[in-house]
């Protein structure tokens, strides 16, 4: 209960930290958004009004203090190219990314932890040896690349989907899925080489260890001490690793949309930052971190069941 | 004498790496075309003995483009690993070797911006600095400091206590002196591998920002750009995107061979 309640603590400061951090560094940024947001139609009264309206003359602690009072209630400001609120633009490309990046985790745990299994249990056969070198080439394609030769491949060649035709989710649920099928493999081949390397790793030296031996004394046979006692202590390392390459995956996202022509928040992310509309992008930044943190606090919790050993610390 | 298998990676990503450095190095001296130079008549022109890799949509020579783009991507990961990892390692030495209330503040403040994507962190200083090859640097420098301050902190508070760090401290060794002389180059082998893998990192950051056209700006040749603008002409001339992503594949699979080599050596 002590590690939840010290997780916890460091759950809330870290989102506190992560607000500070993204209010003031749009800060810095000079220019005054009231001017910006009236563009040519600025004159002295009407940016008065505005910066009024803005509780731009405010004290800089009191901004942030109701900006992170607004943003907590789904208030995130207003876009200055679009003049529409940021959060109804969010809204509807939210899911998408978010969709997009669950698949891709989907596929990397499902691939890997198989993978891994079969590779360690199987450590001297060539398929082994085939699956390995082929990891170490995986793990050098950025998803970008992945993507292009995907669209190639399949868009082109065998056209197996149409490249550039997304489907909304409000419209066909099903080819929405299909059509973020094969941006999520090439999030996901790259870390699932990753994670199959790391957990065939470290299942093969936790075998090493003497409680393997006992089990095995104990007239166990590979499956059981595989399955009951090796797996869930192999797996620690792995979920460490899952949690800590969310982030990329967020951002391979992120990079992805630009490949498929996926309407997500990241494409929403690189047209706002080259039209200099900060509070989208201040708002997606938040957005993005905001997801990573609370996966990496449900990891550490997790990782709690896994491993009793760090409760006691 | 047997090779043992990380000894196989160790040669193969050596050998790699070395052949990609001396092409950008030959690159900077001498390209079979001008990178730059327009040439209608060789517009989408196929691969074949005169122009290697074939021609983009401006009829420019793809392989004298690669050469002098993955000398830029080398230029700004180098310059990215020399801020993140001396900065990085200074930071993590003095937090690590005191510890205290300072050290504490300090690793929240580097959790915080660790939970941050590091291309996103990047694409937020971009979005406040401007884009071009510089500012691109300065930003992932910058997001790479975190990592490796939390990397040399842990090695250093592993070494402080050690008894031959409090015998230097009894001899009358100043400070800096047992940071930088006793403690670092016992954490080195941990460095250097961070390094590596810090470099293909940045590697790969500054080919998707560059992808996302906010990295580095035309006319800089850069393979991140090279393949974002392929796309449009993926169907008629493929050849345009395999090359410059082919060899952003082989740079990062040497640099993850050579340190999956260098850890069976240490």
């Amino acid at each position: 209960m002590r590690y939840v309640v010290k997780k916890s603590v460091t759950f809330i400061l870290t989102l506190l930290l992560v607000s500070l951090l993204a209010f003031f560094a749009f800060q810095i940024i000079p220019g005054d958004p009231a001017i910006k947001m009236l563009g040519t139609q600025a004159t002295p009264e009407k940016i008065a009004a505005l910066q009024d309206k803005l509780g731009l003359n405010r004290p800089m602690p009191v901004r942030y203090l109701s900006w992170l009072g607004d943003f907590f209630f789904g208030d995130m400001g207003e876009s200055y190219s679009y003049h529409m609120s940021v959060s109804s633009m969010l809204a509807g490309k939210l899911p998408i990314t978010l969709t997009l990046t669950l698949m891709s985790f989907i596929m990397i745990v499902a691939g890997a932890v198989p993978l891994g299994i079969y590779t360690a249990k199987h450590k001297d056969k060539p398929v082994t040896k085939a699956v390995n070198v082929l990891n170490q080439i995986a793990m050098s394609v950025p998803p970008f690349f992945m993507g292009i030769l995907f669209t190639y491949l399949f868009g082109i060649v065998l056209r197996w989907f149409t490249p550039g035709g997304f489907v909304s989710y409000t419209s066909n649920i099903g080819g929405f899925i299909g059509y973020l099928f094969f941006p999520a493999v090439a999030i996901a081949v790259p870390k699932l080489a990753m994670a199959t390397k790391m957990l065939q790793g470290s299942l093969l030296s936790e075998m090493q260890l003497d409680y393997v031996r006992t089990a095995y004394s104990r007239g166990n046979r590979t499956n059981g001490v595989l399955y009951h006692h090796v797996l869930k202590n192999a797996m620690i390392p792995v979920v460490t690793f899952l949690g800590m390459t969310l982030a990329d995956i967020v951002a391979g996202s992120i990079i992805i949309e630009q490949v498929f022509s996926i309407p997500g928040l990241g494409r929403l992310l690189i047209t706002s930052i080259s039209n200099r509309d900060y509070p989208v992008v201040q708002a997606i930044i938040v957005c993005i971190a905001v997801i990573v943190i609370i996966i990496n606090y449900v990891v550490d919790i997790v990782y709690q069941i896994l491993d009793p050993r760090v409760r006691g610390q | 004498m047997k090779l043992k298998k990380r000894d196989y990676s160790f040669y193969i990503g050596a050998v790699l790496t070395a052949l990609i450095v001396l092409l950008v190095i030959v690159g900077i001296f001498y390209t079979p075309y001008d990178p730059d130079a327009m040439n209608p008549a060789d517009k989408f022109a196929g691969v074949s003995l005169r122009h290697l890799m074939g021609c983009d949509n401006f009829g420019r020579d793809i392989f004298s483009r690669i050469l002098k783009g993955t000398g830029t991507t080398l230029l700004i990961a180098l310059c990215t690993i020399g801020i993140g990892a001396g900065t990085g390692t200074v930071l993590g030495a003095v937090t690590g070797y005191y510890g205290g209330v300072a050290d504490e503040i300090l690793m929240r403040f580097n959790d915080a911006v660790l939970a941050f994507p590091s291309i996103l962190v990047a694409l937020v200083f971009i979005s406040i600095m401007g884009s071009g090859k510089y500012n691109v640097i300065i930003a992932l420098g910058i997001v790479f400091i975190p990592s490796f301050a939390r990397i040399v902190r842990g090695e250093f508070i592993h070494y402080r206590n050690l008894d031959y760090v409090q015998s230097a401290k009894l001899m009358g060794a100043g400070a800096v002196r047992i940071m930088f002389v006793h403690i670092l180059p016992n954490a080195w082998p941990v460095l250097l591998s961070s390094v590596i893998i810090g470099f293909n990192n940045a590697v790969l950051a500054e080919a998707s920002m560059s992808f996302l056209g906010i990295g580095v700006q035309p006319p800089d040749a850069s393979l991140g750009r090279m393949l974002s603008e392929s796309q449009a002409f993926l169907f008629s001339a493929p050849w345009c995107a395999l090359f410059p992503g082919l060899m952003i594949v082989l740079l990062i699979l040497g640099f993850a061979l050579l340190s999956e080599g260098l850890k069976g050596r240490y």
